[in-house]
């Protein structure tokens, strides 16, 4: 996994609540069995007129020029500002895929949906939470100067622009995992004497848990 | 000491390891796979050389992107059929138990799960869907995991999780006729949001829930997520325990015996003590229909579009106008008035076989409305569609005008060719209705089977408690 320390980096502030994985990635994308390419078809409902799919050359397609990404000024933007809620409904870690591809290093929002909070980690993506003042601080910034960029220190856990600091909560494993890059199924194989542990003792309190699906 | 919650004891159970900082290493018994969201995890074992820790917790199943008409035929989209043969060739090769397209135990992954008594009270079963929490009507911890999670449960057997919140929502007394688990897991996203259970498991109680048959059980755990809970739990009963005994996959045997009496131990303590308590009056609950792009924005049939003016909260505000604009709804104009162009009966919360009853009921002897384009009914499983048809439910959609089709996830979230077109409205038995979901543009309203199957006839929602 790419690790995470710091980032600095211009905004992309969108600015509505219940922004669902649905939106972030629509599920024609999901037919490929790929991680990678799925950036050019990031918020694809909005972000063109046309319709797409995964066989449609994005270039083709008429773009939305009302949709904010699609403003020039965005262009390169790696910090993604959202409202309550973002990434709710199906667990598709396509969206994730969509948003690191496209180049979107870090997600600041006042709430997520669970799964796709925990989706974020797995890929070098940094979720943070901050709560609605900052982040109206932020999206005002962000809208009035887009070239404006913020400063992300994961080790200090502190978002930086403006001359104003913004600290944020983070979880010291979830840290760690982001800032060193590392392998969580690798780390969880260093338990794999406790995991045969567990289950040999397991087997002998509730045999029927082990009864295989084998059709 | 306060006693556990139900959440605890699982979670207790099932803790390999208690880390420092809170998490937990949690053993997972049971991994559903389907075609959409597994082909990268393989590929990820494969890169680095791992293999299943324990191949016979696995059970897969294609579903998501499977046509419903045809099948004997293939699939025409090459890209659909790729995604098919990569779980195919990724079962195969890891030698993990699939059921194939054309299998008759094929359907919906959390419609067949516990169809096969793959899924137990007191297991812990992860799925890369969000609709995993369906298994929760089991009482066992269930819930959707992205790609890597699915990866890591394959390589692993476990899953690093943190404890959730536990939330309880209690539905006392008894719903009225015409009312359905759909209408009380509507009524309760009403209530408390699409984000009212984030961070939470949820448990159902009360007699309401107690009240409702394993299908109905399942239709309420299934839209948990659509309240933000990534899991929902119905302590099990003798309604579980009926529902269980002897599929094909269910203990047997002294090991039923035992695991009986373990099931019938396993719920929250009376002092247990819930980070959060709602309640709700089953005979206030009347049928539902949602009206915008989120399971939250949603009113019973009685009532009339909501007027955003009225909203006091800005961002609230903003979003409901986006979501009317979206919709093609006026503020004001009563829910039975909005006319529909299609009518989808399935999906993992609303395709068993009491669904198709349910629905059948209420059109036996009658016929979709000419301003009905389409009205179809895609069973969960192909055992769902070979009992509907024994007791004869085929015939009397088809006789009304409605397409029976083949198992599957479908127009839930159209990734198969079931979709609606740019502007069309439809009255859908799924779970959500974002913009987009079930195709660009589409407009979706979330009802119980019934509801769907009443729409139908009459071409616009209707109450169904008055449709005779």
């Amino acid at each position: 996994m790419q690790a995470f320390t710091t980032h600095q980096g211009r905004m992309l502030p969108l600015d509505r609540a219940n922004v669902d994985t649905d939106a972030i990635i629509p599920k024609q994308y999901l037919k490929s069995i790929r991680r990678t390419g799925f950036g050019p078809f990031l918020f694809d409902d909005w972000r063109y007129l046309d319709p797409g799919t995964l066989d449609i050359d994005p270039a083709t397609r008429r773009v939305n020029p009302d949709f904010v990404l699609n403003e020039p000024a965005r262009e390169g933007a790696s910090i993604l500002l959202a409202r309550d809620n973002f990434g709710c409904g199906s667990s598709r870690e396509h969206a994730v895929w969509a948003l690191k591809d496209y180049g979107i290093r870090c997600v600041i929002a006042p709430s997520y949906a669970d799964i796709f909070f925990s989706n974020c980690f797995k890929n070098g993506v940094l979720p943070i939470v901050l709560d609605n003042a900052a982040l109206d601080h932020l999206f005002a910034t962000a809208k009035a100067s887009p070239e404006r960029e913020a400063q992300i220190d994961l080790g200090a856990q502190i978002v930086s622009c403006d001359d104003q600091q913004f600290p944020f909560d983070i979880d010291t494993k979830r840290k760690q995992n982001l800032m060193e890059g590392l392998d969580e199924i690798g780390i969880t194989l260093t338990q794999a004497d406790a995991i045969r542990a567990y289950e040999e003792r397991r087997r002998k309190e509730a045999p029927w848990l082990f009864r295989g699906a084998r059709a | 000491m306060a006693g556990k919650t139900l959440y605890q004891k699982i979670w207790d159970a099932h803790t390999v390891t208690a880390y420092e900082d809170g998490s937990a290493l949690l053993y997972i018994d049971r991994h559903l796979v389907h075609e959409v969201t597994s082909p990268q995890a393989f590929e990820g074992l494969r890169l680095a050389g791992r293999k299943p820790w324990r191949v016979d917790a696995n059970l897969a199943v294609p579903d998501h992107n499977v046509p419903t008409q045809n099948r004997a035929a293939g699939i025409a989209d090459p890209i659909s059929r790729a995604q098919l043969e990569a779980l195919d060739a990724n079962c195969a090769e890891f030698g993990i138990t699939k059921f194939d397209l054309l299998d008759r135990r094929q359907g919906i992954v959390h419609v067949i799960g516990p169809e096969q008594g793959a899924t137990l009270p007191g297991m812990t079963v992860v799925c890369g869907d969000s609709h995993t929490s369906t298994h929760g009507a089991f009482g066992a911890l269930a819930f959707g995991i992205g790609t890597s999670e699915v990866e890591h449960a394959l390589a692993t057997q476990t899953l690093v999780l943190w404890p959730a919140k536990t939330l309880r929502i209690t539905v006392r007394g008894a719903v009225g006729k015409g009312v359905t688990a759909k209408d009380i897991v509507l009524a309760i996203i009403g209530r408390i949001g699409t984000a009212g259970g984030t961070g939470h498991v949820i448990e159902f109680a009360g007699e309401a829930i107690q009240a409702l048959t394993m299908e109905g059980r399942m239709t309420v755990c299934n839209m948990s997520i659509e309240a933000g809970a990534r899991a929902g739990l119905i302590a099990a009963d003798d309604t579980t325990i009926d529902y269980i005994r002897g599929r094909p996959f269910a203990p047997t045997g002294d090991d039923w015996e035992q695991a009986v009496a373990s099931w019938r131990a396993l719920h929250s303590d009376s002092d247990a003590v819930f980070d959060q308590e709602v309640v709700l009056e089953a005979a206030e609950i009347a049928p539902q229909v949602s009206w915008g792009t989120s399971p939250e924005m949603v009113a019973p049939v009685t009532d009339q579009v909501p007027d955003p003016a009225q909203e006091p909260d800005a961002a609230r505000r903003n979003g409901m106008q986006r979501a009317l604009e979206y919709m093609g709804l006026q503020a004001g104009t009563p829910l039975c008035d909005i006319a529909i162009d299609k009518v989808f009966i399935g999906s993992c919360t609303n395709a068993r076989i009491e669904d198709l009853r349910a629905a059948a009921e209420v059109i036996k002897g009658r016929k979709r409305a000419d301003s009905v384009k389409l009205a179809m009914v895609v069973p969960g499983s192909g055992l769902v569609r070979e009992q509907a048809e024994s007791e004869g439910l085929d015939r009397i959609f088809t006789e009304a005008g409605f397409e029976w089709r083949e198992p599957g996830c479908s127009m839930c979230l159209a990734m198969n060719a079931d979709r609606l077109e740019a502007g069309e409205r439809c009255a859908s038995t799924s779970n959500r209705n974002f913009e987009g979901r079930q195709g660009a543009g589409g407009r979706t309203h979330l009802v119980s089977p019934a509801m769907a199957a009443a729409a139908a006839i009459a071409g616009h929602f209707v109450d169904v408690r008055e449709f005779h």
